[in-house]
């Protein structure tokens, strides 16, 4: 039985501006035990899918069941199946944390969990702030506190959407070891994010919606493996040339552009001398998965969907 | 991080069924209030007091009802009983619309808490405001005016009744507003009229016959009118016209109430 089902999911919110199709038609299953990365774009349809999941949004056809249970018709089953880490740094300001996970086990029906909450405080390294009121948190101990709130039923299923976002350099770190733990302890989890090398180092199989549509759908190294392509990087001080511009990726002073062969490697060279650019620091590396991300939001390969 | 000591997830003992949780979100509901108490308990008692004071002193002497009980006598139920109504509908009202804006609804709203759940534990939370505010109001005005029990029994009904509509009312109102305004003019244009032309200040025998007439289309006259009864042994209607116009309304803003919560009205898109 698959941990997470979608079968033929659509999402049409009515606006001012008329019908909005946030998903249409999305399906793919999540296996038990997978650590699963969901990726795309802003507005691609994401949140929206996971809302569903979690119960709050409703899909407007097609059906989503946790571990065999549908999230409309057997929803208790289903939500105390799913722990759902939100993207919003949401808290209720009138209760310590220890009250916050105790009545959040509460409405799962989970009384006397106290040993389990020392656990979740220990291991997320909140044990300190435990009577500390929710409003005396720093950003970055909310975000731990909301993921303690996501485990305190001990859900099989754990749905994290954007948890690092905003988030420093050493809770990222912490975060992503405790879910990897929980992940190897036979937890299936599912994450979306916007940094890529996160996905592609965490995550065994990826889905890319594009416009609430399912673009990629395979093992993260099938995806690596599929561009085949190399990636000319280099810093530059100077404005890019205009021929060069259409397939580079520019941050800043650094450019990277697609290179299939050598040949092709010494065509961009050449364009580079010839507009009077001096390259700095040129390396030749592999596509990492931005470089199949912004492939396929491009929509320059086709859909790429493993059967 | 410290070092890494999660059990293997042993089976979880949970409570299951319709009603599980339900004690769960009632007690936050009630810690919710009791935490900031000063101004959810201490601060109504304080403005009935005041009312009790102005409009006592002013009327003491210059009005009798029901024959031979005094004004200040009189208008000590009605205070008691407005300050229950009041509050129970603010209690669930203002709950709903917070947790709507800063977004922690979702924790709620994530769990497997039924629609029933939602309701009882609001509603409960409601009766349990009001129920405290209105002890608090009868314990200071108790003072300034005697004051008898005729029967406990229908002071009981229309407390635990009129708190429990208010309560329903106040969630159908924090889930139908998106902002703070709109509960504020609901409480404004709505609930502060429908009390203050109840009753609570004035026998309705003593209104013009239209208006006589038009308080009797209130439902917030009965309320206190029967809860008067519980004090008085008389009243302006019959309680027992009370018990079933109370009961009428309350079993027509549950229904409408349940309704909203089970099809995640504004809540669930």
């Amino acid at each position: 039985m698959p941990a997470i089902s979608f079968v033929n999911v659509a999402k049409t919110y009515s606006s001012a501006r008329g019908d909005v199709r946030a998903l249409d038609d999305v399906s793919f299953d999540i296996d038990e035990g997978e650590f699963f990365g969901l990726l795309g774009p802003n507005g691609a349809g994401k949140t929206t899918l996971i809302s569903i999941l979690a119960g709050l949004a409703r899909a407007s056809a097609g059906r989503v069941a946790v571990l065999g249970h549908d999230v409309a018709a057997d929803y208790a089953a289903a939500r105390r199946r799913i722990g759902v880490v939100p993207q919003e740094l949401v808290f209720d300001p009138f209760f310590s944390v220890r009250e916050a996970l105790r009545i959040q086990s509460g409405y799962f029906g989970v009384h006397d969990n106290d040993a389990w909450i020392d656990e979740l405080l220990a291991n997320l390294g909140l044990a300190d702030k435990a009577d500390a009121n929710m409003r005396q948190l720093s950003g970055g101990m909310k975000r731990r506190v909301l993921v303690a709130q996501a485990l305190v039923h001990r859900p099989p299923v754990i749905v994290l959407d954007e948890p690092t976002a905003g988030v420093d350099v050493e809770l990222r770190q912490t975060l992503w070891q405790f879910v990897a733990r929980l992940n190897k302890e036979g937890h299936t989890v599912l994450l979306t994010t916007h940094y890529l090398e996160e996905a592609e180092a965490l995550c065994g199989r990826i889905a890319m919606l594009k416009q609430g549509r399912v673009v990629a759908l395979d093992r993260t190294s099938a995806l690596l493996a599929g561009t085949a392509s190399t990636m000319l990087r280099f810093k530059l001080d100077k404005p890019l040339p205009p021929a060069l511009r259409p397939n580079a990726r520019v941050t800043g002073r650094i450019v990277q552009i697609t290179a299939h062969d050598a040949r092709e490697v010494e065509s961009i060279l050449a364009v580079l001398h010839a507009a009077g650019c001096d390259p700095e620091d040129l390396e030749i590396g592999r596509a990492d998965l931005e470089d199949v991300f912004i492939e396929i939001m491009r929509g320059e390969s086709p859909p790429r969907v493993a059967a | 991080m410290s070092s890494p000591v999660l059990v293997a997830a042993p089976k979880v003992k949970a409570e299951t069924g319709v009603l599980a949780g339900t004690r769960t979100l009632l007690y936050k509901e009630v810690l919710r209030f009791w935490k900031v108490s000063f101004q959810t308990v201490a601060a109504p008692v304080l403005t009935a007091v005041l009312y009790l004071l102005i409009f006592g002193h002013v009327l003491e002497g210059r009005i009798t009802v029901f024959g031979s009980v005094g004004y200040t006598s009189f208008l000590i139920p009605g205070l008691v009983m407005m300050s229950v109504l009041q509050n129970a509908f603010a209690n669930s009202s203002s709950s709903l619309i917070q947790s709507k804006i800063t977004g922690n609804l979702v924790f709620l709203l994530v769990s497997p808490l039924s629609h029933w759940a939602w309701f009882l534990a609001y509603v409960g939370a409601s009766i349990v405001r009001g129920v405290a505010v209105g002890l608090g109001v009868l314990a200071v005005t108790i003072w300034f005016a005697p004051l008898h029990v005729a029967n406990p029994l229908w002071i009981l009904f229309f407390t635990v009744a009129g708190a429990a509509m208010m309560g329903a009312l106040g969630l159908i109102a924090g889930l139908w507003a998106e902002k703070f305004d709109q509960i504020a003019a609901f409480q404004n244009f709505i609930i502060m009229p429908m009390t203050f032309l109840s009753g609570v200040f004035y026998s309705v025998q003593s209104l013009p016959p239209v208006w006589r007439e038009v308080s009797h289309l209130n439902p917030f006259f009965y309320m206190i009118d029967g809860f008067r009864h519980g004090f008085f042994g008389t009243s302006d209607v019959s309680p027992w016209i009370s018990l079933g116009v109370v009961a009428a309304s309350l079993a027509v803003v549950c229904a409408i109430c349940l309704h909203l919560l089970r099809i995640g009205y504004k809540i669930r898109h």
